[in-house]
């Protein structure tokens, strides 16, 4: 075990380390130049070329990297005399439109995705694994077919829809969100009601459409465990059929749901980018957005595409060791 | 034998509704098995040997079969007809009056618990006591059915036995709260044949252990002939001959039955004729023909007056002492087919 743990967490740190070479790479190689977008419209060429110096843009692109790998261990620092800027470790760079350490803009939207997801997650596994229980315990049952229609709904409806629709008609028509304060970070340390009320509705649009698909996941795999031979087994051992699906069935159809949520977890905390819009929450889903769309804030596309990377390799590899954990096959193999 | 038989099979019709129709798996089955006695059932694949045994330990789904008739288990505390009890009166003789193992130990374990885990679960559904009890008691069977090293391997996965090693398991967790009824579902169909006579010994050694009925179903004749102390010949979900062993074996009285026992290969005779096979396919369950369900298949209907195949259905008769055949040949006609196809 500890020597398959080894090997898979160096692979990780290859997987990170490759990603973020082409990351790097690809923004290196984009007909963009960094440094002419720090100053207006009314930029001298002087100005660029000093602050092309400044922010370490004049050297080649692997003393580029070199200093970025460099500068997320020991910080970084950038430009000299009065407009020297010191961003401590890990450093992901320094943001020319905000004018602040890209770390330091990641660390304010992070909790906020964190929540978002967290949240989100937890409702959506709840409700979609519980339901699609008892749509395979109620096969072709009203139960079932409700839960078909909830999946399709669920499935179909696209989070703009469903976002703008519930943020319509339900949070602000029934004055359940405060719109001059919608989306205003509070931490749950402080004051868990405002937290949660600042959630709620983006946690249930994102469950909707995850939960869809965790429904009809859950059913068609329990569904299909039942008819395995062992659980006939079960049966003729005189277990009652709580346990058989407590014990026996659950345990094999809920595994592969693990990669699944391990996976989808992982992606948005790489940041929900049209529900963070829609409910204006400053998390990572927005800071990438307007990095991309407005600022063409390189640093910040670099942190936050990286960080995204990070999550799904590391849920990866949890999952993994998890897979390992719940399947005895899986364990001995490796 | 005059035992009191464990378990009495009266009339049992098992029929599953399909989109196309009833289909009418088993039909009119009834039998006995005594404590100690070894009840065989022989058949092709769908003639009704699984759905009759599933149907007795109650593991049908009773909302998608059709099930009637009666099987009585004559427990100490009395009779009990398992078809008309409540499910949950005869999920509490599963394991525990009646135990059940099944063709393919690949599948019948769960892949995700250990092997004790699963033997542990069996005996503490009906016996009191810590799991370290359970553990003593599941090594002890274990080492009971063969498992070398039983106190190590108790720990270790399902994937990690062979096969014959698996099925070991399973009669050990079969028989862990010492049943009255054993049902060995074809036990030996998906083991290597060399694996399959010491599974089958130890399925006999476990039945005199324990003094159990027990149900052999098989489609392998050279097993019957090993083990059976009675034979039911299956065809088309009805039973088509019931017999000794030996009756079976020497004095087939079923067309169907004659054409079996000439379709296995006689050691001696290899390079003498080919094998013989019985011609056709066995007829749907669902609408089943007029008459006899065996008659486009039998090289004898020919023989019997005025089309009698054709209209009527034969039933369950009695040919010798103790020996029923579903035909409407006579005895002297049917030794005459004996002899005439291949002198059995």
């Amino acid at each position: 075990m500890l020597k398959y743990l080894a090997r898979r967490l160096s692979a990780t740190f290859l997987v990170i380390t490759l990603v973020s070479m082409s990351v790097f790479g690809i923004f290196a190689v984009l007909p963009m130049d960094p440094a002419a977008l720090t100053c207006g419209k009314a930029c001298s060429a002087p100005v660029i070329e000093a602050n092309r110096h400044r922010l370490g843009l004049d050297v080649p692109v692997q003393v580029q990297y070199g200093r970025f790998v460099k500068g997320l261990f020991v910080g970084r620092d950038f430009g000299e005399g009065a407009a020297a800027f010191h961003c401590p470790a890990p450093a992901f760079g320094y943001s020319y439109n905000r004018h602040e350490c890209v770390t330091t803009l990641v660390a304010e939207a992070f909790p906020v995705t964190l929540s978002l997801a967290v949240g989100a997650f937890v409702l959506w596994l709840s409700v979609g694994v519980s339901l699609g229980i008892l749509a395979a315990r109620r096969k072709n049952e009203w139960q079932d077919r409700a839960a078909t229609a909830f999946v399709l709904i669920g499935t179909s409806l696209p989070t703009f829809i469903s976002g703008i629709l519930i943020l319509l008609f339900v949070a602000l028509k029934f004055n359940l969100i405060n719109p001059i304060e919608m989306g205003r970070w509070v931490s749950p340390l402080e004051d868990p009601v405002a937290w949660f009320r600042t959630f709620i509705f983006p946690w249930i649009v994102l469950a909707l459409l995850y939960a869809a698909t965790y429904t009809r996941f859950t059913r068609s795999n329990v569904i299909e465990t039942s008819t395995e031979d062992y659980i006939r087994t079960a049966r003729a051992k005189g277990l009652n059929e709580r346990d058989i699906l407590r014990k026996h069935t659950l345990r094999a159809a809920l595994a592969p749901i693990i990669t699944l949520a391990g996976l989808d977890f992982a992606g948005l905390l790489g940041g929900a980018i049209i529900t963070e819009g829609i409910f204006n929450l400053p998390g990572l889903g927005r800071l990438s957005i307007r990095a991309v769309l407005r600022d063409y804030d390189l640093p910040t596309i670099l942190a936050t595409t990286i960080l995204a990377a990070v999550f799904v390799i590391v849920a990866n590899l949890l999952v993994d060791i998890l897979y390992a954990y719940i399947d005895p096959r899986v364990r001995v193999a490796s | 034998m005059t035992l009191k038989p464990f378990l009495e099979v009266k009339n049992l019709n098992v029929a599953f509704p399909t989109e196309d129709g009833l289909v009418q798996a088993s039909n009119d089955i009834s039998f006995t098995v005594a404590r100690g006695e070894t009840l065989a059932v022989v058949g092709e694949s769908g003639s009704g040997k699984s759905v009759t045994s599933l149907a007795v330990m109650g593991l049908h789904d009773r909302k998608r079969t059709q099930i009637t008739g009666q099987a009585f288990l004559n427990l100490e505390s009395g009779p009990v007809d398992v078809i008309s009890a409540d499910a949950e009166v005869v999920r509490k003789l599963r394991g525990k009056a009646m135990s059940m193992i099944f063709q393919d130990p690949m599948s019948a374990l769960h892949p995700y618990y250990s092997i004790g885990n699963q033997l542990i679960e069996a005996w503490s559904l009906y016996n009191e006591g810590d799991k370290a009890a359970g553990k003593k008691r599941a090594i002890e069977m274990l080492d009971l059915v063969g498992i070398p090293d039983a106190s190590k391997r108790v720990d270790e996965f399902p994937h990690q036995f062979s096969g014959g090693m698996r099925q070991r398991v399973m009669i050990a967790m079969a028989l862990i709260n010492n049943p009255s009824l054993l049902i060995a579902d074809e036990p030996t169909t998906a083991l290597d044949v060399t694996v399959q006579s010491q599974i089958l010994q130890l399925i006999r050694e476990m039945q005199k252990e324990f003094n159990m009925a027990l149900i052999l179903i098989t489609h392998d004749l050279g097993v019957v002939a090993e083990v059976a102390d009675r034979v039911n010949v299956m065809y088309a979900g009805k039973i088509v001959e019931s017999g000794s062993a030996e009756d079976i074996y020497y004095r087939p009285d079923h067309p169907y039955s004659i054409g079996l026992l000439n379709s296995i290969p006689k050691i001696g005779e290899l390079d003498s004729k080919r094998l013989v096979a019985i011609p056709g396919q066995p007829p749907s369950l669902i609408n089943l023909p007029r008459g006899c369900s065996f008659r486009a298949r039998c090289s004898f209907s020919d023989r019997v007056a005025n089309n009698l195949c054709a209209t009527t259905a034969p039933t369950l008769d009695t040919k010798t002492t103790d020996h029923f055949s579903r035909c409407h040949l006579t005895e002297a006609e049917l030794v005459k087919a004996r002899k005439e196809s291949g002198g059995i």
